[in-house]
């Protein structure tokens, strides 16, 4: 079970004299309990190539399948695996449009078919997934919320179609602290719960380090590296720093403190593990 | 879904025709409007075609999207020249049934689509080496004299820029949307025609709210930097008159001059 993608390109406008390749012969395969994080410095075609995954761009050259079958296709059992492949796109909250927070949840579990009582379900634990009270909120008017708010229900709308395959284009950027921890605990739970995978677009090193096992990098349309998470920011450090991206802010500390002359050892990428090495290093006990 | 959609036929380049004045390519598109109407005879016709394909060779244009500005009235020329073979007046040359074909009617065909294509030819070549912008640029300069007559020159062009500045806009915004909700299992392409526009509503409502939630963005910011209509202020892109503007403009003049000679000309060497 899994989404491949075999040797895409795609050009916006094409034949004008507008035209611009967004991307370039990009062979990939996302297996059902992966999560996988996607970076690459702005423009890079990340957004793009998820739009692909589900059939909403069709590529110039080259095709997508999903669990065998491609996206592309007209009948039943394409559109079907479209539903299988969830969406949430850069600034979810411009696509609200129902009277109630409810009703606008509902919307996708009820286009893929469910009956009224399994919709109900899928919404209810929806909103628990984004911390959204149900009393509260469901029966409010998505337009009278605060934008985090709306961006909250925005992905809840996503979620409640139980996608295999959730994609999201950074749905932290904009978010305080606090729901973005809350809402990145929560997706590791249905994440480890449904078997699902995950394919986060993200401009965040330390979300890429500590949630995915899995990295792709993009730069100009190219998929330049695809790997084990730890091994891509230890190993390809120049590579990434020609590409223009970042690695994780632990990282860098540790490197400076190795060349301070404290001995750490093992892979450092998140705090946690920075932590761990330094309390290690110093001899220190009880953590 | 929506990016085959080009609007505005604006089609960038640096050639003289780019580079020329906004109003005099406007002026000139007018004068032009008016030879064709002086024209009579068909050596008349032949210079306006070669004036035409003489200016769309300087514009650089692919010719591909010269005649592509003819498609969409192609149905009317067609129907002119049928209309006026088959209810010519004068002598037939063949006669069938209550069809006659006469050769005034077949001169009169051939001129009358003649004179739409160069109408159209010539519109687009103004509208294929301006960019909206700078024409309403040049619009509102050239209605500024109206000023005194209560033409509110300015509110009019900031009206037309401001339109023309978000159609693009508001045709990604949809683009976006549609991509949202049909990743949400929306199907805008099946069921009757009641159901369709129902199935709309969920591309619509978010539209509306955004472009209402621009509009006062825009105003806001319009009104924080002091706009207060166009009394007393000055522009960053000033027109200015430029030596090819006096080529282009004799260029217009000879055309003129020459057209008249060929249709009052004989009259003139008669007295
Ligand atoms: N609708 C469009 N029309 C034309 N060109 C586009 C369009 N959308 C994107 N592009 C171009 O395609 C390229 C890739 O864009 P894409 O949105 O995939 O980038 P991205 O990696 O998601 O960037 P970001 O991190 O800023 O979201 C960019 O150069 C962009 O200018
Ligand atoms: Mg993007």
């Amino acid at each position: 079970m899994s989404i491949d993608v075999k040797n895409i390109s795609y050009t916006y406008m094409a034949k004008t004299p507008f035209e611009c390749q967004a991307l370039d012969q990009v062979s990939v395969t996302i297996n059902k309990g992966e999560f996988v994080a996607i970076i690459g410095h702005t423009g890079s075609g990340k957004s793009t190539l998820a739009e692909h995954l589900n059939g909403l761009l069709h590529p110039t050259t080259g095709a997508v399948y999903v669990d065998g079958i491609d996206v592309n296709g007209k009948g039943a059992d394409a559109k079907k695996a479209r539903h299988q492949v969830g969406m949430v796109f850069q600034y979810p909250e411009h696509q609200l449009f129902a009277e109630t927070v409810y009703e606008d949840i509902a919307f996708g579990p009820r286009n893929s078919g469910k009956d009224p009582d399994t919709v109900d379900a899928a919404v209810r634990s929806a909103m628990e997934f984004v911390n959204l009270d149900f009393a509260t909120f469901a029966q409010r008017s998505p337009f009278a919320l605060s934008g985090g708010q709306m961006r909250r229900v925005a992905i809840a709308g996503v979620v409640a179609m139980e996608p295999d395959y959730l994609i999201m284009d950074e749905p932290s950027a904009g978010l305080d602290p606090r729901s973005r921890n809350m809402i990145f605990a929560q997706l590791m739970t249905i994440f480890k719960k449904r078997k699902m995978a995950v394919i986060l677009i993200t401009h965040s090193m330390e979300e890429a380090a500590l949630y995915a096992d899995r990295l792709l990098v993009m730069s100009g349309g190219k998929l330049c590296i695809d790997g084990k998470t730890s091994d891509v920011f230890i190993n390809d450090e120049k590579t990434l720093e020609k590409l223009a991206v970042d690695v994780p802010e632990s990282f860098k500390l540790a490197e400076e403190l190795q060349q301070q002359g404290l001995p750490l050892k093992g892979a450092i990428l998140t705090e946690a593990q920075l932590v761990k090495a330094i309390a290690k290093a110093k001899g220190w006990s009880g953590c | 879904m929506l990016n085959d959609i080009t609007l505005g036929q604006y089609y960038p380049g640096n050639s003289f025709l780019h580079k020329l004045d906004p109003r005099t390519k406007i002026l000139a598109t007018f004068f032009f409007m008016a030879a064709v109407f002086i024209a009579e005879s068909a050596l008349s016709y032949g210079i306006l075609l070669a004036f035409v394909f003489i200016v769309a060779f300087m514009a650089k244009l692919p010719w591909k999207m010269l005649l592509k500005s003819i498609k969409p009235l192609w149905v009317i020329i067609i129907l002119t020249l049928g209309i006026h073979i088959f209810t010519g007046q004068g002598e037939p040359l063949w006669q069938w049934k209550m069809f006659t074909v006469t050769r005034e009617g077949i001169v009169l065909g051939v001129k009358m689509s003649l004179r739409l294509i160069l109408l159209l030819l010539i519109s687009s070549l103004l509208t294929f080496t301006t960019s909206p912008i700078v024409l309403t640029d040049g619009i509102e300069s050239l209605l500024t004299p109206f000023k005194k007559i209560g033409v509110p020159a300015h509110e009019l062009a900031m009206m037309m820029t401001i339109a023309l500045r978000f159609i693009p806009t508001l045709l990604e915004e949809t683009d976006r949307i549609m991509k949202a909700q049909s990743a949400r299992g929306a199907d805008f392409s099946s069921g009757n025609l009641i159901q369709r526009a129902k199935n709309m509503l969920p591309i619509l409502i978010p539209l509306f709210i955004s472009s209402f939630r621009r509009a006062d963005e825009l105003a806001m910011a319009m009104e924080a930097r002091c706009y207060r209509g166009g009394k007393g202020r000055t522009r960053m892109h000033q027109l200015v008159y430029g030596s090819r503007d006096g080529v282009a403009a004799c260029g217009m003049a000879v055309l003129i001059l020459v057209l008249c000679i060929l249709k009052w000309g004989g009259t003139l060497w008669a007295i």
